[in-house]
């Protein structure tokens, strides 16, 4: 009943902005050259769903961002293993994690137009970047948390550190790192297309750029507003497969934790 | 003294990191990994070399860095201001909460950096157009976050402050802003990096001066020391803006885990 309630006053307050754009652009208050109408909008959103060519420059964009993600998983989380397990490594390198990971990840962009032949390897790379630190962070966070009993007892049991790390340390750092991949898959996004915006290539950012020399608002709205619907379904899936999967870390470490 | 001298000696991998930079770019003679000594002496003559009457900053220092900075501090502390404003009012109404979220939800989703072409063609190139960009990315994260926080405030207490009779005013600043701090500062410190991305990308795409003026331009001129220079003046600015956040957060947030603590 609460949820039905919450849900419909959701979609007046969607359908009410939608509404107060629409009179304010068709009343001039707000120049309807400026910023198209939002049923303009609307219908440009719609047809872009059959508009080849974007939806090649969404899959390049998406695909993109998995792959650097994946990279990145690759990369941080055996990393943030290491660094977690032994706490020589963690201490050696914390320093220089807290030195490069305030580095934003866009001064590192014409370095990587140099590095890369291909603007799209130079995407992949920054998202790379940008997507460790989170994940990174998570992995360590989340092995801070391991219930020293249970390691304790697989080690008296005869054990090694390996099994401990593998029947122990990861299954309960998991529900963090999962956490982090949704924080970096949202920074991925964003990195990815503000590369396409300065360095060209392939992907929604350049889609929106050859709209916006065309002067097609219309357009540039109309694929923002998928970008951002993308954005929210990614964000929302994550998080569903998060407290499904992890039910049990939710009903041990309470909401705060997410 | 001891815990000093230990925390000092585990930053041992700093100086060895940058000594192997050194020798390794000298040996195998990287034309974009110009060695660490090479970029210092370019960023001192050309960002740090000026008179003593100005800090030091040299005139292409005060054209570029400047204003960069001052956009960027403006841009963001304005748009924390009015989002933590915003949030903390529509969230304390059930109502205009269910009404407005998916709409925040919305706007947080969107890729900030997708609307700078829009945003130019309103500004135009220059200030205006940084700030803007600023704004937008900031204010959805950090409204959002005020929102939440003021939301979810522990029952008793309000009913505490109905009980004794205590001002609006007052239980706003003495119980609803503290309670709602550690999640405001949570999008806080989102919107720091988010500054920070959108900052330089408005001067990569629209702008004739700032540091991400300056760094484009030094590589389509093939300058890799002056590039160099550029990404570790961020980097310094990232890591500044990040402790001095950290700082600011612990000494605000000490009651909180104080709090925490005695439960």
């Amino acid at each position: 009943m609460t949820n039905a309630r919450k849900a419909l006053r959701g979609v007046l307050g969607v359908a009410g902005f939608l509404l107060v754009m629409e009179a304010l652009g068709r009343t001039g208050i707000i120049d309807p050259y400026l910023i198209p109408l939002a049923s303009t909008i609307l219908t440009g959103a719609a047809r872009l769903l059959t508009n080849g060519e974007f939806l090649s420059q969404v899959g390049v964009t998406l695909s993109s961002c998995a792959i650097g993600l994946l990279l990145a998983v690759a990369v941080a989380v055996p990393l943030g293993m290491a660094m977690g397990t032994v706490p020589a490594v963690e201490r050696s390198l914390r320093p220089l994690v807290e030195f490069l990971r305030p580095i934003p990840s866009l001064a590192l962009l014409p370095l990587a137009m140099f590095l890369f032949l291909s603007g799209e390897q130079g995407k992949i790379a920054l998202i790379v970047y940008t997507s460790c630190w989170p994940l990174l962070i998570n992995t360590l966070y989340g092995l801070r948390d391991v219930d020293p009993l249970a390691k304790e007892t697989l080690r008296s049991f005869g054990f090694g550190s390996y099994d401990v790390v593998r029947l122990v340390s990861l299954p309960s750092a998991a529900p963090f790192i999962t956490t982090g991949v949704r924080i970096a898959a949202s920074v991925a996004l964003i990195v990815a297309v503000s590369v396409e915006l300065v360095a060209g290539g392939d992907g929604i950012g350049v889609f929106v750029t050859q709209a916006s020399s065309g002067n097609r608002r219309d357009v540039v709205l109309a694929a923002t507003l998928w970008t951002g619907v993308i954005g929210l379904l990614v964000n929302s899936l994550l998080a569903k497969a998060e407290s499904r999967l992890f039910r049990w870390h939710r009903a041990r470490a309470g909401e705060e934790a997410l | 003294m001891k815990t000093i001298v230990s925390r000092i000696a585990w930053l041992w991998i700093l100086p060895v990191v940058l000594v192997a930079w050194e020798v390794s770019t000298r040996a195998a003679q990287a034309v974009y990994f110009p060695p660490p000594s090479v970029i210092l002496a370019r960023l001192h003559e050309l960002w740090f070399s000026g008179p003593a009457a100005h800090v030091f900053l040299t005139d292409e220092a005060a054209h570029h860095l400047l204003p960069s900075l001052g956009r960027l501090v403006a841009g963001w502390a304005g748009a924390c201001l009015v989002a933590i404003a915003a949030g903390i009012a529509l969230g304390r109404s059930a109502v205009l909460c269910d009404v407005f979220s998916p709409l925040i939800h919305f706007f947080r989703s969107v890729p900030p950096p997708l609307l700078i072409p829009i945003f130019m063609t309103m500004t135009g190139i220059g200030t205006p157009l940084q700030l803007t960009a600023i704004v937008f990315g900031v204010s959805w994260p950090v409204l959002l976050n005020s929102l939440d926080g003021a939301r979810y405030v522990d029952r008793q207490y309000l009913e505490t402050c109905e009980v004794f009779g205590i001002s609006r005013f007052r239980r706003l600043t003495r119980v609803i802003l503290p309670a709602a701090s550690p999640k405001i500062f949570a999008g806080l410190r989102i919107s720091v990096a988010l500054a920070l991305i959108m900052m330089i990308l408005s001067e990569f795409i629209g702008s004739t001066e700032g540091i991400g003026y300056r760094m484009l331009v030094a590589q389509s001129e093939l300058d890799v020391p002056t590039m160099w220079t550029a990404i570790v003046l961020l980097g310094i600015l990232g890591f500044v803006l990040n402790a001095a956040f950290l700082r600011f957060e612990r000494h605000v947030l000490t009651w909180h885990r104080g709090a925490r603590k005695t439960d």
